[in-house]
């Protein structure tokens, strides 16, 4: 049976461990402290969160003053208030000043699920790629959530990780994090499917099934996107005919655009983007949207057959 | 606390020095904002050389005061007091807005004596909201200063610190308020107007003072009268004029963001004798 967790309450955890043992650790939260489970640091340690209320830019640009003065600040709230709000706040006050903020954002992309289009970042990525100094962690799944949050506890500087609502299977038999290096879980041997988040656990399925029709795929989970490990991704693709990348977030600006960026130049393979195509995202379970999307591992399957055809 | 005589005297000819060395410094790069630098300066030379916890020699010493400028467009005014201060030499003024210079046309933490960024308007006293609130994690006694514009607290941002500062009881935070009624396209109060201010900040749980931001005797008061308020922010909402000190510039909005041409600059050094 594969295990289920929710990134968020990895991540609660793992923030309440580190409280213990880094007395410089302090949490804000924007009112979504019992959604993003940053209210379990807050019960243990009451003097080192802070809840700003519904005010998301205030406590994105308070954060930058904690930092001055040596806190390594954790800023939670749902992804499109933390990126989309707050965006100057991150990009003038956090990351020009280079401070030592981490912002982990939960209910990334449509598999918020009923909540609707308000509540659905699918633009979260490029807006925190495109910034300097930022660092863009996509975990794919709980245990993943845990070595990033440590992998950014111990690298100074500013850092978004994005985290889903939904309980997502843990990828088995995966290599240790190591921020900006991508992990090959299947060889490439026909065509190369680049994934990240909870489109990873859709690449792999979609590749059991290729096999199946002849079609030899591999699975690469690109989970840090910025930086971008291009070196190894071009190993990796070595001799495919084509690339399919996969990622709950808009085709345009995301993990697609960062790997044609880095591969085009070096490696003109075709390249076929799974991800939302110039919409928005509405209410609905998160299947049936993953579904209404186009992002099911049928939708990775059939784009590939194409590709590799 | 009174303050004698010949200490006014000495930080009102500062206040001059610090005026000349705004323009020379502006008129050098070519482009920069003289008006809110020349209204916010006898604020700030009081600040850093009477008020302020601060040993430039030591610019990371944990136990100073901390001073953001979130009008970040006066940070002329800034670099003429930290160089003043001995953060680094005075000959460096006139490398403002050059390429490579550390002056930067908005502040920046390469600066000696900078702490934060800032030049995106309406982020400052949220920085500030931070710093005060390390400052009671870590049990600290420091206060934290920070310098606003009027324009700029039209930003929203600067409401939501407003209240979370008086939430949290931020009483080591003294804003200071450059209210010198104009802006970039403007009068203020055509603008957008911010009446009645010293209300609206009570209304936030704030300290409220209003003075004549180029009085010294009142400015000194106004910062000791900060320290002894308890449980409650202060913010000093300081009466001001627009390119003080130049008689041309005086509430002369082109003068927002303008530097002054070479002659306008000698003319203006010839008033500040």
């Amino acid at each position: 049976m594969t295990e289920m967790l929710y990134q968020r309450d990895v991540y609660g955890k793992t923030l309440a461990e580190l409280g213990r043992q880094n007395k410089n650790i302090v949490v804000l939260d924007a009112d979504l402290s019992g959604s993003t489970r940053t209210s379990l640091f807050a019960k243990e340690f009451p003097e080192r969160f802070f809840n700003f209320g519904v005010a998301e830019q205030n406590m994105i640009a308070s954060s930058a003053g904690l930092a001055s003065c040596g806190k390594v600040v954790f800023v939670s709230t749902f992804a499109m208030f933390a990126t989309g709000r707050a965006w100057d706040q991150v990009r003038n006050t956090i990351a020009y000043n280079n401070f030592n903020v981490k912002i982990v954002a939960s209910h990334a992309g449509i598999t918020v699920g009923p909540d609707g289009s308000s509540h659905q970042a699918i633009e979260d990525i490029a807006l925190m790629r495109v910034i300097p100094n930022m660092k863009v962690i996509v975990p794919c799944d709980g245990p993943q959530t845990k070595e990033a949050v440590l992998a950014a506890v111990n690298i100074p500087g500013p850092f978004y990780i994005r985290l889903g609502r939904p309980k997502v299977p843990t990828i088995e038999n995966k290599s240790n994090f190591k921020l900006g290096e991508a992990q090959v879980l299947i060889e490439s041997k026909d065509i190369a499917i680049i994934a990240c988040g909870v489109m990873v656990d859709a690449a792999l399925k979609a590749a059991n099934n290729l096999l199946k029709r002849g079609v030899k795929a591999g699975v690469i989970n690109v989970h840090t996107i910025r930086p971008l490990d291009s070196k190894s991704l071009l190993d990796a693709v070595g001799s495919s005919r084509g690339i399919v990348v996969c990622e709950e977030h808009s085709i345009v600006g995301g993990l697609a655009s960062a790997i044609e960026e880095a591969l085009t130049e070096n490696n003109p393979l075709k390249l076929v983007r799974v991800g939302i195509k110039n919409r928005f995202g509405q209410s609905g379970e998160p299947a049936e949207l993953l579904k209404e999307y186009n992002l099911t591992s049928e939708d990775i399957e059939s784009v590939a057959l194409s590709l590799a055809s | 606390m009174s303050y004698s005589e010949a200490e006014i005297k000495e930080l009102e000819a500062k206040a001059k020095e610090v005026r000349r060395l705004i323009i020379k410094m502006i008129a050098e790069a070519g482009s920069g904002h003289p008006g809110g630098s020349l209204s916010a300066t006898d604020l700030i030379t009081a600040l850093y050389f009477s008020v302020l916890r601060h040993n430039s020699a030591e610019p990371d010493w944990n136990e100073r005061d901390r001073f953001h400028m979130s009008k970040g467009h006066c940070c002329p005014l800034w670099y003429a007091v930290l160089a003043l201060s001995g953060y680094f030499p005075e000959k460096e003024l006139l490398t403002l807005r050059k390429l490579g210079s550390f002056l930067q046309g908005h502040p920046d933490k390469r600066t000696p004596g900078v702490e934060v960024a800032s030049g995106s308007l309406g982020q400052g006293l949220s920085v500030a909201l931070g710093m005060s609130l390390a400052a009671k994690i870590d049990k600290k006694d420091y206060r934290v200063y920070c310098l606003m514009g009027d324009g700029e607290i039209q930003e929203g941002n600067i409401w939501e610190a407003a209240m979370a500062a008086a939430h949290h009881k931020c009483d080591n935070i003294c804003a200071i308020l450059d209210y010198n009624g104009f802006q970039i396209d403007g009068e203020v109060q055509d603008i957008m107007g911010l009446e009645p201010l010293l209300e609206k900040w009570k209304a936030f749980g704030w300290h409220a003072i209003e003075i004549d931001g180029h009085n010294m005797k009142q400015i000194l008061s106004a910062f000791q009268e900060a320290k002894k308020i308890k449980e409650k922010p202060t913010i000093i909402i300081a009466h001001t004029t627009k390119g003080k000190g130049v008689s041309f510039m005086e509430n002369v909005v082109d003068f927002h963001g303008r530097a002054p041409t070479k002659e306008e600059a000698e003319k203006a050094l010839g008033e500040l004798e």
